[in-house]
């Protein structure tokens, strides 16, 4: 791998505290296109700017902390390589997720969704045997390895509350009200037969009928949840519901 | 009489726990926290509840406190952790001379383990090198690093603690005689500055401690060490394949969501607040972490990140100095009233450096008030933006 490093101008999105005017800044760095994109905005404020405020943890997409939009689309600042959205001597623009408040700079309160998630019970950690397989994709696998003593492995789910999802939907932006991707994606790991009151809650005027499958959510998405067809599939599993209760 | 005021400077693993701890034991609580919640060093760990097989060893403190904390975790914060344990696999000759000191190790700090044939490690894990030799099963878990770090923030919040985030400490309230009375503060988010009082300051900045002891005319003996991790997009294993040899590079692969993660390295820095990523350390993961999941370069690269171990003491090469943490009363290594520093230790033992640096804070005001974090089940991390 080469060492040679780019020179790339971020221009992002500045604003201290959620009432006031918002700005653009530009910081030129020199930074070796297979970095991320996060790597570049913890460089700016180590050395350019000590005042920009972002969001980050993991650094390797297992927190959901660092959504952004660069340059116009929602990505996970951490597993976007500068190669890829950018060229030697080109420019990357890095604004904070829509549909959510602003807290500062590239800073969004992911509030509103950490709360949904906590209304729907939402599993924090799921069975091996719930999460599809790669590539084969909602429903879950027809087999999955036991641990020795037999009992299910146990692990963390697919998604990381990381907003994107809710950024990117046209809905969302109209409906603060409306449950969203992520939300109605949690339900549907759930099962409506076995909770009644999410059935409840995605059949209801904020749930699953409200979406205008534009898809941009799953388009988003960096973990493999697919919420654009776990609320399609909702919407069968409903619709299939009142044809039998009519019979 | 009104609650002692304690400030907490840092929101990692360490300064959550202490929120926790000292909002349990009465105290109104103020942490202060330059970011978002675990965006040093503790968001970027592997991610590993260590069973204390790693130390067993070299560093039988460090394991002892690894398998009781460990324990701890899995009760009182089970929702953040995929508790499927851990393997320590030999996978060439030579690792075998590890075998004999690895199991006494294991038995003097009481870490379960089971010595299992390479058959039966790769019916359970069948990605495992087929040269595997023998493995034993360990009781390592994973977890979720923020979420980890929110579940006692929540709990902490939940109790009346209050967090400041994106809020620098750049400066140190002092008396006439360079006592601590309190923090100067930066909110960068809104941009205000103003000044947080209390009876009790609590350095808990990790890597950073020295710049915080610095500001108060103090210092405290801790080398920043930093190491390399790669994630890769495919979860390859179920539980933390660890190889069976004296700690060294690489030689972890572990489950995380759909991930492998491959750790890690060990160097020292001086500046740490931004590190760049070394080429050919991520080279290394790749060839070591092979030699465990021989599939592993196949899945595409996710993340790699670097982060700091906060080691105690000044010098010497990172591995060889004592894992475990001290909490320092400064007014007993500068005589400076009102600090107490706290440093060291790992994500799985953030518990246990809190009761301690705890104790030493009731200890100075003359509380007394007993650690109950061992007992007290966390409330969920999601809860944390709950009210
Ligand atoms: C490569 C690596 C891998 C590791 N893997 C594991 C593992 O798998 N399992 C395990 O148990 N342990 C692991 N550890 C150890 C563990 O991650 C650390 O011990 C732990 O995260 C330290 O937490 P901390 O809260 O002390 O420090 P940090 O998490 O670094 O917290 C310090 C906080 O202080 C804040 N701060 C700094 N200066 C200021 C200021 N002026 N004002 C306000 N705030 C400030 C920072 O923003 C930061 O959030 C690993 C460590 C490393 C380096
Ligand atoms: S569904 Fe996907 S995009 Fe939406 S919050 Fe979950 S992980 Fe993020």
């Amino acid at each position: 791998m080469s060492d040679e490093k780019w020179t790339v101008t971020f221009i992002i999105h500045r604003q201290k505290g959620p009432d006031s005017q918002p700005h653009f800044d530009e910081f030129t760095i020199e930074i070796h296109p297979e970095e991320f994109v996060l790597d570049g905005v913890e460089y700016i404020w180590a050395y350019k700017d000590r005042s920009l405020v972002f969001r980050h943890a993991c650094h390797h997409t297992t927190c959901g902390a660092c959504g952004m939009r660069v340059n116009g689309v929602e990505k996970l600042a951490c597993m976007t390589k500068i190669a890829d959205v950018t060229q030697d001597g080109g420019k990357i623009k890095l604004e904070p997720l829509r549909n959510f408040p602003i807290v500062g700079d590239l800073v969004v309160d992911l509030g509103p969704l950490y709360r949904k998630m906590h209304e729907v019970h939402a599993p924090e950690v799921i069975p091996l045997c719930a999460s599809p397989w790669e590539g084969e994709g909602i429903k879950p696998p027809q087999e999955t390895p036991k641990r020795e003593d037999g009992e299910e492995y146990i692990r963390l789910p697919d998604c990381i509350e990381c907003g994107l999802c809710v950024s990117a939907c046209p809905t969302a932006a109209s409906d603060a009200e409306y449950l969203g991707p992520a939300v109605l994606a949690a339900i549907h790991i759930q099962g409506i037969d076995e909770n009644p009151d999410l059935l409840a809650l995605a059949d209801s005027r904020e749930g699953v009928w409200r979406c205008h499958s534009a898809y941009e959510c799953s388009a988003v998405c960096p973990s493999n949840v697919d919420p654009a067809w776990r609320i399609m599939d909702l919407r069968k599993q409903i619709i299939a519901r009142r044809l039998k209760f009519k019979k | 009489m009104s609650k002692p005021h304690a400030i907490v400077i840092g929101a990692g693993f360490t300064g959550v726990a202490i929120a926790h701890d000292l909002a349990l034991r009465g105290f109104e609580v103020t942490v202060v926290e330059r970011g978002p919640i675990a965006n040093g060093t503790s968001g970027r760990t592997h991610g590993l509840l260590h069973s204390g097989g790693r130390y067993a060893v070299k560093d039988q403190e460090s394991a002892i406190e690894c398998i009781e904390e460990n324990t701890i975790l899995r009760k009182i914060v089970p929702d953040v952790i995929e508790p499927n344990g851990g393997m320590f696999v030999a996978v060439e000759e030579s690792d075998l001379e590890y075998r004999e000191e690895f199991i006494a190790g294991c038995e003097a700090c009481h870490i379960p383990i089971e010595e299992i044939t390479p058959q039966e490690a790769l019916r359970l894990e069948p990605h495992l090198n087929p040269k595997v030799i023998t493995a034993f099963l360990v009781p390592d878990g994973t977890f979720d690093p923020l979420r980890l770090a929110l579940a006692f923030a929540a709990t902490a919040k939940s109790n009346g603690a209050v967090f400041h985030l994106f809020t620098d400490v750049v400066g140190m309230v002092l008396d006439g005689n360079g006592n601590v009375l309190g923090v100067k503060v930066w909110d960068r988010a809104n941009d205000e500055r103003y000044e947080i009082r209390g009876d009790i300051v609590v350095n808990a900045t990790g890597a950073w401690v020295g710049q915080i002891t610095k500001m108060a005319h103090g210092h405290v003996p801790i080398t920043p060490t930093p190491g390399v991790m790669v994630a890769y997009g495919h979860r390859f294993v179920q539980r933390a394949i660890n190889r069976l040899v004296r700690p060294s590079d690489g030689d972890i692969v572990l489950p995380q969501r759909r991930m492998a993660v491959v750790g890690t390295t060990s160097f020292s820095v001086d500046d740490v607040d931004y590190i760049p990523i070394i080429r050919d350390q991520v080279q290394m993961m790749l060839e070591r972490g092979t030699k465990l999941i021989p599939e592993l370069g196949t899945a595409k690269v996710r993340g790699i990140y670097m982060a700091t171990r906060p080691l105690i003491g000044s010098s010497g090469p990172g591995r060889s100095i004592s894992r475990t943490f001290k909490a320092y009363d400064h007014k007993d290594l500068d005589n400076i009233d009102g600090l107490v520093t706290i440093t060291g230790g790992k994500a799985t033992t953030c518990r246990a450096m809190a009761e301690k640096t705890v104790d030493i804070v009731c200890e100075k005001l003359g509380i007394s008030a007993p650690c109950t974090t061992k007992e007290v089940p966390l409330i969920s991390y999601r809860r944390f933006y709950v009210d």
